[in-house]
């Protein structure tokens, strides 16, 4: 048996134990499924003193409708929005990017605010001590150099690759957050700050990349039903299940007679971040043609910085995504 | 720090004292000698360790102990009874569904999850339901026809 480090397990019920508890402590770490946290915790990678579990608060495992649209407690999961009938009518690309994490239980196991945080990935972070150790630990951990760019100057890399967020961000949600000064809404993308910018005077990066304050928890994501929407999600992998995308794509459109009325695209897997598109109103106007994708392919390559954080080249990840949100744009335009 | 942990397992309801970091998979392995589970790849990517938690398949090297308070908890342990293998057990004994056999304690749990859920799975159902298990051996032909098999074994002991 292979012990695990020491911590204190804290279970709240309702959503004021779970706030005080953060409160308390906030270093812990929030305990959802465990399909993240748990297997940098058994790899040496953190090593929290306390874990807060998410799952046993059931005001956060409701899906509901509200007002014109859905509301997703951070303790729904996985399996829960992918099979929720109403949430995937209105919002299929939810629901589809829900469908495509890991294997079957882990999406039984893990929740939407686990995906949301999912810590970021790199070659030289996820990995076991001994490995680490060897090669001088990296700045994500307890090292001073990034393995990926060398001359980052504190600058980590790591790459972003949860699901639900570039989905949800697509689709205009935003987030509710609680924390020791109250309750606040943002919007998802605003959530996400990693920009790790090579002169380091970027917001946020690979090792820094969600924009909590101390103490503060998500508690659910509200996504408006804005009317004649579509929505898709689509990603590659090295294989198709327990696996992270090479690249992922999440596409919402509108499309009025024959001329695209609203456009929104996010790309997880390539950056620090989810990265939401800017510019794609370049599209709108009339329908996607060959220029149109063209401008398209540019916006993807010009804004997504895949760095040797995966064993996949960068140039390869970096077409991956340009085909995806291509292929995806014309599957929505055409149902 | 130790806590007491009660819940329901393989049928019977027993109470330990458990430390808020022990695995759910060293409870059932280490403390309760329950080795059917299988210790695999320590990090949730290969299902050897796939125990049933309220009849939904999850991952016994990623959960707490101290996280199935209350809980139903079934092993491989739980199939067979008096001394008979269960429909799934039969299947992949039947079908050849293992071979070296250590991924296949865990592949069974979660066929099992799949048949209490759906007892009658078409081929695409059954490749999704075990796409969170890795067997090295089989090649996979021959857990799906286990599954089916068993599906078949399990409509006609239900039958009248």
């Amino acid at each position: 048996m292979e012990a695990l480090p020491e911590f204190a397990l804290a279970r709240p019920r309702t959503i004021a134990e779970l706030a005080a508890a953060r409160a308390a402590h906030p270093d812990a770490g929030l305990l959802g499924g465990g399909t993240d946290l748990m297997v940098n915790i058994r790899r040496g990678i953190v090593a929290p003193k306390v874990l807060i579990e998410t799952k046993g608060v059931a005001a956060l495992r409701t899906i509901a409708a509200a007002e014109s649209g859905f509301e997703i407690g951070a303790s729904a999961t996985l399996v829960e929005i992918a099979e929720h009938a109403e949430l995937r009518r209105h919002f299929p690309g939810v629901a589809e990017a829900a469908q495509s994490i890991a294997g079957p239980t882990q999406r039984i196991m893990g929740t939407l605010g686990g995906n949301l945080c999912l810590d970021t990935r790199c070659i030289y972070y996820n990995q076991s001590q001994w490995w680490r150790a060897a090669n001088d630990h990296c700045l994500k951990t307890t090292g001073t150099m990034c393995h990926v760019a060398p001359k980052s100057r504190g600058v980590c890399f790591a790459t972003y690759s949860g699901d639900l967020a570039p989905a949800l961000m697509a689709l205009g949600a935003k987030v509710e957050l609680l924390g020791p000064a109250g309750q606040r809404r943002l919007d998802l993308a605003a959530l996400y700050i990693g920009e790790s910018r090579h002169d380091g005077k970027g917001k946020g990066d690979g090792k820094n990349f969600l924009g909590l304050l101390p103490g503060e928890i998500v508690l659910r994501v509200r996504v408006e039903d804005r009317g004649g929407w579509r929505s898709g999600y689509d990603k590659m992998r090295i294989r198709r299940s327990i696996e992270y995308p090479v690249a992922g794509v999440a596409v919402a459109l509108k499309r009025e007679g024959d001329a695209l009325a609203g456009l929104g695209i996010a790309v997880t897997g390539t950056n620090p971040r989810p990265v939401l598109l800017e510019g794609t109103e370049a599209l709108l106007g009339r329908a996607p043609d060959a220029a149109g994708f063209a401008k398209l392919d540019d916006l993807v390559r010009d804004q997504i910085m895949a760095m040797k954080t995966t064993f996949t080249q960068g140039f390869y990840r970096r077409r991956v995504a340009g085909v995806l949100a291509r292929r995806l744009v014309e599957r929505l335009w055409n149902i | 720090m130790p806590r007491l942990l009660t819940l329901t397992l393989n049928g019977r309801a027993r109470s330990d004292a458990v430390a808020d970091n022990l695995l759910l998979l060293d409870y059932l392995r280490e403390k309760l000698g329950l080795t059917g589970t299988k210790t695999g790849c320590d990090g949730g990517e290969c299902g050897a360790c796939t125990v049933l938690i309220d009849d939904r398949p999850v991952l016994s090297c990623l959960t707490l102990a101290a996280s199935c308070e209350g809980r139903r908890i079934d092993t491989v342990e739980a199939l067979s009874a008096d001394g008979k293998l269960n429909a799934v057990q039969r299947g992949f004994h039947e079908k050849l569904g293992a071979q070296c056999g250590y991924c296949t304690p865990g592949l069974v749990m979660a066929s099992e999850g799949l048949l209490r859920r759906d007892p009658d799975p078409d081929e695409a159902a059954i490749r999704e339901a075990l796409a969170s298990n890795i067997c090295r051996c089989t090649g996979y032909v021959k857990i799906i026809e286990a599954v089916r098999h068993a599906a078949r074994l399990r409509a006609e002991a239900a039958a009248p």
